[in-house]
């Protein structure tokens, strides 16, 4: 028979269970999805939103874009595999297509040596086969540095790679193995025949025609077998993430959003990690604890195989929830929400918890400005008078909601798992905003803010108070005279990765004081240590992450450290010598008079 | 004692050499910090559901220390998590993971995700 050996059968049955297996899982995942997420899906499948969703899988799943930005090596790595592996393929296709007329042995163009013999003679054949060559080098080189980040995970600019399970090393071995297959095959066929390219014929001119015959069936054999077993393990491991990942884009793009609860969508996220472990480096349970194996890579890891289900709680509980893995996810994983949904509390979240609220009634505020200073400004009351005297400033009338009484907003509760606890409150809250007629709500709190913003749905706009000043200074409606103070500014994990509140904090502060720049800051900001998303650490560990991060702040040796979070105040202010103020403080003390 | 034919008020002893301190221990095991407790009240002073209600969380510890279940899961269901007595504790007892714990203790329920069941 042409075109056909029976070495290929391994490479043709592993090919196809790989295909019937992501087929069952993706059928059945898209099946659990929630049924508000169905309905977004199918909303918007047949609009014009799956153009950039292409574009963005071509981006990310072959390129490796957002990795590049991050690390070049590691963007390196990433792309000569995917990217190179599949022009590989894509290029190998359209050779054996021009050179055969076969079109029904798919095969053909994965062993197209094998079946081809004659020298490249044309132009274009000569083209192919030195750029099937390159590409197989290009490969080859990506391959070479994943062995160098193994032996040395420095050297590509990373502390601390994964640790794996056994199914994920012997694929990943399997993987390494596939293109040096493929080169010691390709260059025996091309010392034989005399069919290679720059590489493989150079290679191949080292073997002995006597040995190279001999050799040719098991190489190629070995190649056929070894993507068989990288086929057949590919969705139980981690690899799954190849394909994954695009249908995860495309959801995304298609606007289905996490649950509170796990679907099917969670399911698609939690096989699109790659596990690649860039989340750890700079956790900060990581990088000043040492605490290991709760870092997001781990928490999807144990949801995902069965062997470490029992680990989902220690790994889901041990968490700062500062955000700062989010940022550095290259999948862009929803791994706060993935977090939330692993601490679900079950039993003990009860509904009608909060009934003694039902007598609060809301006050009559129509034409005045809500400002809610949070339960944490209560501890920092400087921050709420600052506040206060600056809407007497402006002359703006405003309605402390919570001066006496504190409802909190909810999102403590539903960072720790309690869903129906959190919704009860936030009722609540939304009621009391909607009856008050109040026209805009100012927070201090960026965790209340963060709430607000994406858990409520408030007709009225909300405003952190670093928006409210800034926009107050920038409209010229508030005065404020330049200090000779310099400052450094913390950007507070809710606020800043958050909600993505970096310029407005920096304008304001450049308005009353000079600004110092330090290292890590903006989109790397390091966490103050006591955010509520954490409930194990003591309070030394906690102390520990604290003194880190006045360490990176006070390096410019600042008059003053700026925050905007009065729990990021409320931790500094214990830690250290320099005065540690909100902006709103800064402000009110340099009003001009 | 001579028996008067009536009494002033029923006894408000507590038998704790009868009490069982079984979820107390096991709170005290899952919250080491517990254990630095002074009993000053400071997180009931600052706590922000106290301010609408007469939920009392150090009274709450101390039902627990003394083996009084009672009520407990009724009166922790009241905390807003929003995590002040934390902040402002003098020997850093880290409450809010108290209270999430108590809760778990009493309920005798594991998360969901602990009992495999998603």
């Amino acid at each position: 028979m042409e075109n056909f050996n029976p070495f290929v059968l391994p490479f043709v049955l592993g090919a196809f269970a790989l295909l019937g297996i992501c087929v069952y899982k993706y059928v059945r995942w898209i099946r659990q999805f929630d049924r508000a997420q169905q309905k977004v899906f199918y909303k918007n499948l047949f609009t014009g939103k799956f153009i950039p969703a292409i574009w963005e899988m071509f981006t990310e799943c072959l390129l490796h874009l957002r990795i590049t930005k991050k690390n070049w090596r590691l963007g390196y790595m990433h792309r000569s595999i995917a990217f190179g592996w599949f022009l590989l393929i894509f290029v190998g296709a359209i050779e054996s297509r021009i050179g055969t007329k076969d079109h029904f042995h798919f095969w053909v163009a994965i062993f197209y040596r094998f079946f081809h013999h004659t020298p490249p003679a044309n132009g274009t054949e000569i083209f192919f086969t030195n750029l099937m060559d390159l590409l197989l080098l290009y490969v080859l080189s990506g391959v070479f540095l994943a062995l160098v980040k193994k032996i040395r995970s420095r050297i590509l600019g990373m502390q601390r790679a994964t640790k794996h399970s056994l199914m994920d090393k012997i694929i990943r071995y399997s993987l390494w193995g596939i293109f040096p297959l493929r080169l010691l095959s390709e260059s025996v066929t091309a010392c034989i025949y005399g069919n290679g390219g720059f590489l493989t014929q150079t290679i191949g001119n080292w073997f002995s025609l006597p040995v190279a015959q001999f050799l040719e069936l098991p190489f190629w054999s070995l190649y056929s077998i070894d993507l068989c077993l990288f086929f057949v393990l590919l969705p139980f491991t981690r690899y799954m993430h190849i394909f994954t990942e695009i249908f995860l884009i495309y959801f995304r793009r298609m606007g289905v959003k996490e649950h509170t609860r796990m679907t099917g969508f969670t399911k698609f996220e939690l096989s699109a990690c790659s596990r690649c472990g860039m989340c750890i480096d700079h956790c900060p349970l990581y990088k000043d604890l040492d605490i290991p194996e709760v870092q997001s890579v781990y928490l999807l890891r144990n949801l995902r195989n069965l062997e470490y289900h029992k680990d989902i709680v220690t790994a889901a509980k041990n968490c700062l929830m500062c955000n700062r893995c989010v940022e550095d996810c290259p999948v862009n994983i929803d791994l706060m929400n993935i977090r939330r949904i692993a601490r679900d509390k079950g039993k003990i979240d009860m509904p009608d918890s909060y009934s003694y609220l039902k007598n609060v009634s809301a006050f009559n505020a129509i034409g005045r400005v809500a400002y809610f200073g949070g339960c944490m400004s209560h501890l920092t009351p400087g921050i709420t008078q600052s506040m206060e005297s600056i809407f007497k400033a402006v002359g703006q009338d405003y309605w402390y909601m919570d001066e006496l009484k504190t409802i909190c907003c909810g999102r403590p509760l539903l960072q720790q798992g309690f869903n129906s606890q959190a919704a009860e409150l936030r009722l609540k809250n939304t009621e009391l905003i909607r009856k008050s007629g109040a026209t805009a709500l100012i927070t201090s709190c960026p965790i209340c803010y963060k709430s607000f913003k994406d858990e409520y749905q408030l007709p009225i706009p909300v405003y952190h108070h670093t928006e409210y000043l800034n926009m107050l200074i920038e409209s010229g409606k508030l005065k404020v005279s330049k200090s000779d103070l310099k400052v450094t500014y913390h950007d507070p994990c809710e606020l800043g990765r958050g909600r993505h509140i970096y310029q407005e904090p920096r304008k304001v502060l450049q308005a009353v004081a000079t600004l110092l720049k330090i290292s890590d800051e903006k989109e790397n900001s390091l966490c103050c240590g006591m955010n509520l998303g954490n409930t194990v650490l003591t309070l030394e560990q906690q102390t520990t992450i604290r003194d880190n991060t006045l360490a990176c702040l006070n390096e410019p040796n600042p008059d003053v450290i700026a925050t905007a979070c009065p729990m990021c105040k409320r931790a500094f202010q214990h830690g250290t010598n320099a005065n540690v103020k909100d902006i709103a403080e800064i402000v009110a003390d340099n009003l001009e008079k | 004692m001579a028996n008067f034919g009536f009494s002033i008020k029923k006894t408000r002893s507590i038998q704790l050499n009868e009490a069982s301190l079984a979820k107390f221990r096991q709170a005290v095991e899952a919250v080491p910090s517990y254990k630095n407790c002074i009993g000053c009240g400071g997180c009931t002073a600052t706590c922000s559901a106290r301010q609408f209600t007469d939920f009392n969380i150090r009274k709450v510890h101390f039902s627990l220390r003394r083996g009084q279940y009672e009520n407990v899961a009724q009166e922790l269901q009241k905390c807003m998590l929003c995590g002040k007595c934390t902040l402002i504790c003098p020997r850093g007892v880290n409450l809010r993971s108290l209270i999430i714990n108590m809760r778990q203790i009493i309920a005798n329920a594991n998360e969901p995700f602990e009992d495999g069941k998603f």
